[in-house]
């Protein structure tokens, strides 16, 4: 197995437990915190093939990932500051409840 | 330019206006109304004495013509003028219309006094001296048309002014109508002229549709028939003067419409409106005589004046004839109007201006004297027409009977004398030097004859004998005007003389009916030389020239043997009771039934116009039920059951088929929203299932 191949089952993992994580919870913080696992799993194959790719040299990918990052942060504030409201606004984060955009 | 000449539209500005205030004011202002009537008709004397003046004076140096146009109106490129002349024709029309027009208002005061209409009458009679002015000063075809239809309009009003008697709202109708056809033929010669020669003023320094290149223009084109241009012009406006003045065959309006009040007769049967026929003919008489070849003495001869000439001289015995059988004051002097309007347009057609405006002038003045004398007799008489249920008037109203007398004597044509003998004359003389024939002047000879004859018979009947109005005074029906007097229940039914505002105009245009032959009598045509502008002198040597002796000796005989048989058959044996047959009926019966029922002219217009004209109608009735409604119809049922079918289609298979997919595609929005729940984890779902499937797919196609 190279380590290219081990990295890659390690982020399917992680997308893979993201996702159960996602789609079972029922809290919106859990699922906010498994859409975070399956964007940590997308950056872990970035940074995985840019080191075990053509150019390990540059460093493109490391960047890539670094801006990933803080977007992925700026999307948790966002998606906190959404969850507030909706707390806020129907005094309950179970997802299941919040359904107003049902056709 | 004199003042008058600029000013000359005040003479019918006037009545206009003072029929104006009239019509504005409130009802009951009688004095008001006739004083503001007379007023203006005053004033337009004394402007049109002006006018007279300044017209006189210019014998032997052509004729005095002096014209004040401006533009009007535009048609496309081209500037429509309107304006006036002032020559001797018109100055001597304005002075005889406003002169003989006033007396009649002054008369209608004392007649109309018991109407309750009083002041309409008096806005109508208004409005009809301006519109006869009018035609008078028009120095334009389109201005004397105007004027023409107001005269036109307001005979109808006048005449049907007691609407509530059918017979009299049907005269008015009749006179409309019947004018009407005169006036088309007015009108399409009007346009023609505009279309030849491109103006319709009659006097415009050169270029008016009278004068020379004008005329020129119209003799060189030829229309149908080898007949010139100008001819056909003058002949269509005859037609227009054949309708006005009462001339066959389109007569039969005149004697139906006395059903008018009587100063309505005497305005409109002869001083005015009839005249306006015999005017439009002396007034367009350049157009008329166009192309006669040069003659030395005598008068031209052109068709268009030939046709003038039998028309006029047929009519003139024609009604004359009538006139002897019939039985109500007012017709027999209607007829006898007819007639002496053939004179005068026998003597435009064989004599030029000067002989028929003569006897124009003169006739103006004692028919409206007859008329009103009339007038005076049927008021006096308790509105009586019928001359059998007269008699003995002599003695009840002396004054009545002096003026009628002058009056009779002056239509007659009584010689030496009175008024009527010199125009009739002067007429004849003419007639018997026409070169084309004779005829006419044996016809005109006939009927001054029957003039003087029926003139006596009514004479006779009204004034002579004993009063024969008391018979079956109750039983009539006469009285069913609105025209009733109060006081007459009280009062004997003895005729009774006019007040003094009846009588005093009778007497002035007495006055006028004996002098003004004077003006214009063989030793002094001054008449003759003030319309044609020519020198002339004071000749008394030209009276007995043989031809003139001998033609006044034939014209006196004629009148004495007329007046002389009136005597005989109605003076001396005065008819005992109002239902006795009349002399004439005794001894001919045919001949005065057909003389008593006007020839049958009314009955063969009845049986021929009028029948065809309502099968006419009927054929258009016909048409329209029938055929153009049937297209109409037809249309209409295929329209509607396009419109059916349409509808058809529409709800059953647009509508339907509309329907069934807006619900099908209902159904399926609904279907799919189910699967929008709302819930995020759902989706996620769906796109991981998804996914995997995409990989799936992926790698096998890759595998195969």
């Amino acid at each position: 197995m190279t380590p290219l191949q081990a990295c890659l089952l390690i982020s399917a993992l992680l997308f893979a437990i993201g996702f159960a994580g996602a789609v079972t919870r029922r809290h919106a913080i859990l699922v906010l915190i498994g859409i975070e696992l399956m964007l940590n799993a997308a950056n872990l194959n970035l940074i995985a093939f840019w080191r075990f790719g053509a150019h390990p040299e540059a460093l493109t990918g490391f960047i890539f990932v670094l801006f990933s990052m803080a977007m992925a942060g700026a999307e948790a504030a966002v998606g906190l500051a959404l969850i507030i409201a909706i707390y806020r606004h129907k005094k309950t984060s179970n997802l299941d409840e919040v359904k107003e955009l049902k056709g | 330019m004199i003042w008058i000449v600029k000013n000359l539209w005040l003479i019918p500005a006037l009545p206009l206006f003072a029929a104006g205030i009239i019509a504005v004011n409130k009802q009951p202002a009688r004095k008001l109304a006739a004083s503001l009537a007379i007023g203006s008709m005053a004033l337009g004397f004394l402007l049109s004495l002006c006018a007279f003046a300044a017209t006189l004076g210019h014998h032997g140096d052509g004729v005095f013509r002096e014209v004040f146009s401006f533009p009007w109106i535009q048609f496309g490129g081209q500037w429509m003028d309107i304006g006036w002349v002032l020559d001797p024709l018109t100055a001597i029309m304005l002075v005889m219309v406003t002169f003989v027009g006033m007396l009649i208002f002054i008369f209608s005061v004392g007649y109309m006094a018991h109407d309750q209409n009083f002041m309409r009458f008096f806005c109508f009679l208004a409005l009809f001296a301006s519109g006869m002015l009018g035609v008078v000063i028009a120095n334009n075809l389109l201005l004397l048309f105007i004027s023409w239809e107001i005269v036109g309009l307001t005979s109808y009003l006048l005449i049907g002014f007691w609407y509530h008697k059918p017979s009299a709202a049907a005269a008015a109708k009749k006179a409309f109508i019947t004018t009407r056809i005169g006036d088309l033929g007015l009108l399409i010669g009007m346009v023609w002229l505009y279309a030849e020669t491109g103006t319709l003023n009659f006097y415009d320094g050169g270029h008016g549709c009278l004068e020379q290149s004008a005329l020129t223009t119209m003799l060189a084109h030829a229309t149908i028939g080898g007949l010139a241009v100008s001819t056909a012009i003058g002949l269509l406006i005859f037609l227009g003067a054949v309708g006005k003045s009462g001339q066959i065959p389109l007569h039969v309006w005149l004697p139906d419409a006395m059903e008018g009040p009587t100063p309505v007769s005497a305005l409109i049967h002869a001083a005015t409106m009839v005249a306006a026929g015999v005017f439009l003919v002396a007034r367009v008489y350049p157009l008329m005589a166009a192309g006669a070849a040069p003659v030395e003495h005598g008068t031209p001869v052109t068709t268009a004046l030939t046709v003038v000439t039998w028309i006029g001289a047929i009519t003139a015995i024609f009604a004359a004839t009538i006139a002897v059988a019939q039985n109500d004051i007012k017709r027999i002097l209607a007829y006898s109007t007819v007639s002496q309007l053939g004179y005068m347009m026998m003597g435009l057609g064989v004599g030029g201006v000067a002989v028929g405006m003569f006897h124009l002038i003169t006739h103006a003045f004692f028919k409206a004297l007859l008329f009103l004398g009339s007038g005076s007799v049927i008021h006096g008489c308790h509105e009586e027409q019928d001359v059998r249920k007269m008699g003995g008037l002599k003695k009840y109203m002396p004054v009545t009977f002096a003026v009628y007398a002058v009056g009779m004597l002056a239509l007659s044509g009584f010689p030496l004398l009175f008024s009527g003998f010199w125009s009739k004359d002067e007429i004849l003389h003419h007639a018997s030097l026409w070169s084309v024939s004779k005829i006419p002047f044996y016809l005109g000879c006939t009927g001054a004859l029957f003039t003087a004859f029926y003139m006596t018979r009514q004479m006779g009947l009204v004034f002579f004998g004993s009063y024969r109005g008391h018979e079956e005074k109750s039983a009539h029906g006469h009285f069913a005007h609105a025209h009733s007097h109060p006081s007459e229940t009280d009062h004997s039914h003895d005729p009774h003389e006019s007040p003094a505002v009846m009588t005093v105009p009778l007497i002035i245009l007495a006055g006028f009916a004996i002098l003004l032959g004077f003006v214009g009598t063989p030793a002094w045509p001054w008449f003759d030389g003030y319309l044609t502008g020519e020198e002339f002198k004071f000749d008394f040597s030209k009276l007995t020239e043989p031809g003139t002796l001998a033609l006044m000796g034939t014209s006196a005989l004629i009148v004495f043997f007329g007046i002389g048989l009136g005597v005989f058959l109605y003076g001396k044996r005065q008819r005992k009771t109002a239902s006795e047959k009349d002399v004439l009926e005794a001894a001919q019966p045919a001949i005065y039934k057909l003389l008593e029922n006007k020839y049958f002219i009314d009955e063969i217009y009845e049986a021929t116009v009028i029948r065809f004209n309502a099968f006419a109608a009927w054929l258009c009735d016909f048409a329209d039920q029938w055929i153009f409604g049937g297209a109409v119809l037809l249309v209409k049922y295929i329209t509607v059951g396009l419109a059916w079918l349409y509808r058809l289609t529409d709800e059953y298979f647009v509508n339907l088929g509309f329907d069934t997919g807006c619900e099908a595609l209902r159904e399926g929005g609904g279907g799919l929203s189910k699967l929008h729940t709302g819930r995020v984890q759902t989706y996620l779902r769906v796109i991981g299932v998804a996914l995997v499937a995409l990989i799936i797919f992926l790698i096998w196609g890759r595998k195969a």
